[in-house]
């Protein structure tokens, strides 16, 4: 789909140059739209009565060709889909992919709710933030509806976080979906063969439901079709996920097929998030390792191919901690900037005895640094290098930090005023410049440690004052 | 023709006629509701549908390409005036995803060898430590464990280091290409000052073997390396940090000093997982595209350092909270694999046996070569 013009949107505004939005004119308020920066509600003069075609107009064009799908009630409430394109670079992805663990009702209600915990509580430090994981699939292995409804009951007395009740069997999910009721739990699923029960669950207690037809792509568009036609507007995909092998192929160009019908031919019936369960891993798996690898790995894959929600088994911090980082890194908008300014930062209330660090401006690379030392309570002054947004070790390789880069910063910041000793610690990988860091800057360099992680341990073997 | 096709082919006739079916009538009756739900035809239940849907139109969405990507051969057998007994051909897309024009050069791994080895993570050194005091037996042990390639990256030439010479360094090189039949990469130590000369002596030395010299960039004596390239038959890795721009200027540098597409592979940085995979992500995809779109200074094959995700903390520090690292680090390499690989890598160097064993999987799964498990979806749901 070719994205948005602002000229499209400003035909769908009020064009009266108000500034009640706080923006200068309609058509800056346009670019804002396309942007996700503002929404329709920031206009005011688009409620009003002599408006209300543009108002329609405006809603209809810019719903997302994949629709935002809301799992969950309350606070934690995930918002699936509402992508707008393909390739990250074209503007961003918005919602991260979600990422639910099995528990299954033929585990004893103490089990459940102690795994169901550890799906709340589990989170990774990262800069300064806490990566977590969002929900929880409850599936019915037991085949049967009344353990199924004691499993729901037991998640829904543990934790607030969205549930997706599994089962083919519309009586089964029925019992769950009452027990869930008002947690708008996302039904999984209806097939061609049991849709129309399914739906009626849906319908009754206000869910949104998955469609699933593996590996037939046109099934599946009917299947969506049908569900639609019988009143659900909140529908998720599943065109079923393979093992690693050419399975998981197949897998993968259902899912970037699925995605171009919906952004760039707006095929209504495609035009919904997508789910994928790399907890097909655990099907006959030789051992937990084995099968926690092929998680992750179709897991990445899925991410990586749109898919808008995940359902996994294996909690384990090993396999999380990267598919928590690559969804980091995959849904960071690529229009904010890549550095932070190459200047003298401070940590905590530094004096004239605090050390001083070097580093680049590559914004993740300072902010590792930065939430380092914080944690660590080290007051300390950082000097920024302006490698021209480049990591450490790549800023080496590509020679951006050089003594003139470092004398540069060494005079902006002012350094040598404001502490007494002159020792500068220097990332352990650039210690191959430390003759030329030197004599460029008449300190004493001293080769710090290869991760900021290790700064304080650092500290204590070599003492800076 | 299936019941439920043929029902649907006469939603909106007035009349429906059948010849020589037979069926009986409450199946029809049911089908022909599901049918006109399905069309979007009032039912007639009168299940209220919406009337405005058109029948199902769908098409595969194959795309039409201007552009192509280069091939590149690495490695030369001896009518081709090597030794090489395979060779590796990278590139020649012409179409961006695999299901649009199939996989025409499969995406290969490379596995780094050193001269002198760097230190290591402790999950990596366990698996080469009986071998990394010899490139030779590191590479034929490299190959053992599925390396397409082999990359003898000669770091003892670091003037930091042992600043072996490029005499020396020629010399490891032959030794490598004696040990093993796989095409070679031969990288340098990354000191500007001194890579083009070792790297020169090298092509030299590997005459004729269409290695891939890595690699020039824009703060060395890039035409140095260029022009022992084409004098000794090789290919050029062009490396930038992240800038598709600088990219491109690299790139027209070196086909300025007579270089030619199939002769230069292009490599724009690879960050580790959690720290810059982002941009390389979209680097890549843009440089594909935009290669697909006739760009033809980005009409090359992709060459990625995936080695770089053991640069990620998260893959090598010791942290009992973070679970056992002898698996963390190997995923935290596979993933880093895996992103680059769906972005549109088409050479991948290595570190990690598992790494490269599961990445090598993901390739063999587009190609067919490798089957799937044989397992059915809905089990997860009991498993
Ligand atoms: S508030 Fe609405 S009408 Fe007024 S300037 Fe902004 S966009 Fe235009």
């Amino acid at each position: 789909m070719a994205r948005l013009s602002p000229m499209d949107v400003y035909k769908a505004l009020p064009g009266i140059n108000c500034k009640k939005c706080g923006v200068d004119t309609c058509m800056a308020f346009a670019s804002k739209l396309i942007e996700r920066e503002m929404t329709p509600a920031d206009c005011p003069p688009l409620f009003e009565a002599q408006y209300s075609e543009k108002q329609a107009a405006l809603i209809k064009l810019l719903s997302p060709p994949v629709k935002e799908v809301v799992v969950g009630s309350g606070e934690k409430a995930i918002k699936l889909g509402g992508e707008e394109v393909i390739y990250r670079h074209e503007l961003t992805y918005f919602n991260p992919t979600g990422l639910f663990y099995d528990v299954d009702d033929s585990l004893p209600v103490d089990e459940i709710k102690s795994r169901v915990s550890a799906i709340e509580d589990f989170g990774v430090d990262k800069i300064g933030r806490t990566l977590k994981l969002d929900g929880v699939a409850i599936r019915c292995k037991t085949g049967d509806a009344a353990s199924f409804g004691e499993a729901v009951l037991a998640a829904t007395e543990t934790t607030e976080l969205p549930l997706i009740l599994c089962s083919h069997d519309s009586e089964v999910l029925e019992v769950g979906a009452e027990i869930a009721l008002d947690r708008r739990p996302l039904l999984f699923a209806a097939t061609p063969d049991n849709w129309e029960k399914i739906v009626e669950v849906a319908l009754k207690n206000n869910c949104p439901v998955v469609a699933s037809v593996p590996g037939d792509v046109e099934g599946l568009l009917k299947l969506s079709r049908n569900i639609r036609s019988a009143g659900i507007s909140d529908i998720v995909l599943d065109i079923g996920t393979n093992t690693v092998g050419d399975g998981l192929a197949e897998t993968i160009n259902n899912l970037v097929i699925l995605r171009r019908l919906a952004v760039e031919e707006e095929l209504a019936e495609a035009m919904y998030p997508i789910l994928g369960v790399p907890m097909v891993a655990w099907i006959d798996a030789k051992s937990e390792i084995d099968a926690g690898f092929e998680e992750a790995t179709i897991a990445a894959s899925q991410l990586l191919r749109f898919c808008d929600a995940l359902i996994l088994h294996s909690t384990e911090m090993w396999q999380n901690m990267p598919l928590l980082n690559l969804r980091l890194n995959i849904y960071t908008d690529p229009r904010v900037p890549v550095s932070v300014e190459a200047k003298l930062y401070e940590v905590g209330t530094p004096d004239e005895n605090s050390p001083v660090f070097l580093t680049t401006n590559f914004a993740l690379t300072y902010f590792t640094v930065a939430s380092d030392l914080e944690a660590a309570k080290i007051p300390a002054y950082i000097l920024v290098a302006d490698t021209e947004g480049l990591a450490v070790e790549v800023s080496m390789a590509g020679k951006k930090i050089t003594p003139e880069v470092i004398q540069d910063i060494f005079s902006k910041s002012g350094i040598e005023k404001l502490v007494k000793h002159r020792k500068l610690v220097i990332p352990g990988v650039t210690a191959r410049i430390k003759g030329e860091l030197e004599d460029a800057t008449g300190w004493e360099i001293i080769v710090g440690p290869k991760d900021s992680s290790m700064i304080p341990g650092f500290l204590q073997k070599t003492p800076i004052a | 023709m299936n019941l439920e096709e043929l029902l649907s082919s006469f939603a909106g006739a007035d009349e429906i006629e059948l010849e020589n079916v037979t069926i009986d009538t409450e199946e029809l009756i049911l089908k022909v509701q599901q049918a006109l739900i399905a069309s979007g035809m009032p039912s007639v239940a009168g299940v209220g549908v919406s009337p405005e849907l058109a029948p199902l139109e769908y098409k595969v969405p194959i795309r039409e390409y201007k552009g192509s990507v280069a091939e590149v051969q690495l490695g030369a057998t001896k009518s081709e005036g090597g030794t090489r007994k395979h060779v590796v051909k990278l590139g020649a897309q012409k179409s961006l995803y695999w299901f649009e024009g199939g996989i025409v050069n499969r995406p290969v791994v490379t596995f780094d060898v050193f001269d002198v080895a760097p230190p290591l993570p402790r999950a990596i050194r366990e698996h080469v430590e009986d071998v990394w005091h010899d490139p030779a037996e590191w590479a034929k042990k490299a190959v053992k464990m599925g390396a397409d390639l082999v990359t003898i990256h000669l770091t003892s030439t670091d003037p930091n280091n042992q600043d072996s010479s490029p005499r020396e360094a020629a010399k490891t090189v032959e030794d490598v290409l004696q040990a093993v039949d796989v095409p070679l990469v031969i990288g340098g130590s990354g000191t500007p000052e001194k890579d083009p000369l070792v790297l020169e002596k090298c092509a030299e030395a590997a005459e004729g073997e269409r290695c891939l010299l890595a690699s020039a960039n824009l703060d060395l004596d890039y035409k140095k390396i260029a022009q022992a390239a084409i004098k000794y038959k090789h290919n050029v890795l062009s490396w930038t940090s992240m800038n598709i721009n600088d990219q491109k200027s690299l790139n027209r540098l070196l086909f300025d000093e007579g270089l030619t597409q199939d002769q230069i592979v292009q490599d724009p940085t690879t960050g580790a997982l959690g720290y810059g995979l982002d941009y390389t992500y979209s680097i890549i995809e843009r440089m594909k595209i935009g290669a697909l779109k006739g760009d033809e200074e980005l009409q090359m094959p992709i060459s990625c350092g995936v080695t770089n995700a053991w640069g990620a903390r998260e893959s090598w520090l010791n942290n009992d909270a973070w679970g056992p690292r002898e698996h963390r680090g190997p995923l935290w390499e596979i993933v880093t694999g895996t992103a680059v690989l769906m972005a549109g890598a088409d050479i991948m160097m290595m570190l990690h046996p598992l790494a490269v064993k599961t990445v090598k999987d993901i390739i063999l799964s587009m190609t067919g070569e490798k089957k799937s498990r044989n397992v059915r979806y809905e089990d997860w749901l009991t498993v």
